[in-house]
């Protein structure tokens, strides 16, 4: 495991080895609102997704908690673990894959959509046990060949500005695009609160305005392609620490 | 106008180290004003997401390619025409998007295919103006 670390660290171009979160050149202010958790708009829903945890839904009237008890005992070190295998589907899986996927199949309650606010709930209360854990995606080659359609996808160029995601997150990270600065593109704060969206958002919500930033037809919510660009941005970001939920301005 | 195809095939017959393009691609010259006006607009002409330049009134100017300070005192309007049109043409990894190219490109946004960043007036106006930039930033 350490090995392969080192490995990994070894491969990286130069400018990821001083990894940073974009927590970093926020302005004071918004990082105070992510730091305490009383001021932190995403803690709105992080009580949402608390009641859904222990409410039952469903025919079956299974809550969460029915199967996976307490979720500060059973959840730490979860997310920093997603995308995960998923054997039934022989395919990567996403955290909020998998809670849309239990919900639906063991709770067996009417399903909950990408971006909705009760996945988007659940999956920032779930994401909250593993804030301050770092990074550690699984040693499963199963998922190798995502992780690298996801570099691939990285390193792709696209959309009528025909720009890559490397070329701005690797090439220019904390230069200035107009008023932003260009963060290295670390998933480490998902699902996040963005001043920009009043609101909560995922992962692939993110992707997706980078991809119409750049006038590029987006993936759809929940493709193969965002789980793959996922896994392969979790890696890059293996052992950094989750802030899950964040704020972002 | 004349057909976008006509001019690709122009590009693609350059000698590849050619530096400009002579040929103004509309009969109308270009206008300056209009050109400033195209920088200027973060929705149309994008440039100040990158460059920055003399434009003291515009907050937020990018820093990931130079100054557009002094761009008509290093280039002339053959040249500013060839870097805006098709910049990779002369740097194949640059970052600055072909403003006057459709072909090669991925995964285009639906409304957006077939379609130019910008039209081949607008390209004019912008040259009119960069050729007015003679001085270099302070
Ligand atoms: C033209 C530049 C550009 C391109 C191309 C681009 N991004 Fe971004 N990205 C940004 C900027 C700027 C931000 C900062 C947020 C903002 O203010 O919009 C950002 C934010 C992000 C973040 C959030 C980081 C955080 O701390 O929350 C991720 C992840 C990300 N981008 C991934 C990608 C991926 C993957 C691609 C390609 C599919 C991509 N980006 C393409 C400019 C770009
Ligand atoms: C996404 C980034 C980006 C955008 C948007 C952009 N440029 Fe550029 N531009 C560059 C970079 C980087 C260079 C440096 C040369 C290179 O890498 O090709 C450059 C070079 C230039 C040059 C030559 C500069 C010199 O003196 O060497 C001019 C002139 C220019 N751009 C004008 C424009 C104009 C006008 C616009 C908008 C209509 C624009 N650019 C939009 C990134 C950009």
């Amino acid at each position: 495991m350490k090995r392969c670390l080192l490995m990994l660290l070894c491969c990286l171009p130069a400018a990821a080895q001083q990894r940073r979160s974009s927590f970093e050149d926020m302005a004071r202010e918004t990082q105070a609102l992510q730091r305490d958790d009383a001021t932190n708009p995403a803690m709105l829903w992080v009580q949402e997704g608390e009641a859904l945890w222990s409410g039952a839904a469903g025919a079956a009237g299974f809550s969460c908690a029915s199967c996976h008890s307490a979720a500060e005992t059973s959840m730490p070190g979860v997310a920093a673990r997603y995308p995960a295998w998923d054997d039934a589907r022989g395919a990567p899986i996403d955290l909020a894959g998998r809670i849309a996927q239990c919900r639906a199949e063991r709770q067996g309650a009417p399903p909950l959509d990408r971006e909705s606010p009760g996945l988007l709930a659940l999956s920032a209360y779930v994401g909250l046990q593993s804030r301050g854990l770092p990074i550690a995606p699984p040693d499963d080659p199963r998922l190798a060949p995502a992780v690298a359609e996801g570099a691939a996808l990285y390193a792709e160029r696209r959309g009528q500005l025909d720009l890559s995601c490397a070329q701005c997150h690797d090439d220019n990270a904390g230069r200035r695009l107009g008023s932003s600065t260009i963060p290295q593109a670390h998933p480490t704060g998902y699902p996040l609160y963005r001043l920009e969206w009043q609101g909560l958002g995922s992962l692939q919500r993110r992707l997706r305005g980078c991809m119409t930033g750049v006038r590029a037809e987006p993936f759809r919510y929940g493709a193969p392609e965002y789980i793959a660009i996922e896994a392969f941005l979790m890696r890059r970001a293996a052992g950094m620490a989750m802030e899950t939920p964040a704020v972002r301005p | 106008m004349r057909s976008a195809s006509l001019l690709v095939a122009l590009l693609l017959a350059l000698p590849a180290m050619a530096q400009g393009l002579p040929e103004p691609l509309t009969d109308m010259p270009g206008d300056a004003a209009r050109g400033r006006a195209i920088i200027t607009d973060r929705m149309r002409g994008l440039c100040l997401l990158c460059h920055a330049g003399p434009f003291p009134e515009e907050r937020f100017q990018g820093n990931l390619a130079p100054s557009l300070a002094g761009a008509g005192a290093r280039w002339d309007a053959a040249e500013l025409r060839l870097r805006l049109m098709d910049s990779r043409r002369l740097n194949p990894a640059s970052i600055m998007p072909s403003y006057y190219r459709t072909e090669g490109l991925n995964r285009v946004a639906p409304a957006l295919q077939g379609r130019t960043i910008l039209a081949a007036q607008d390209i004019e106006d912008v040259v009119a103006f960069l050729v007015t930039l003679r001085e270099e930033s302070p």
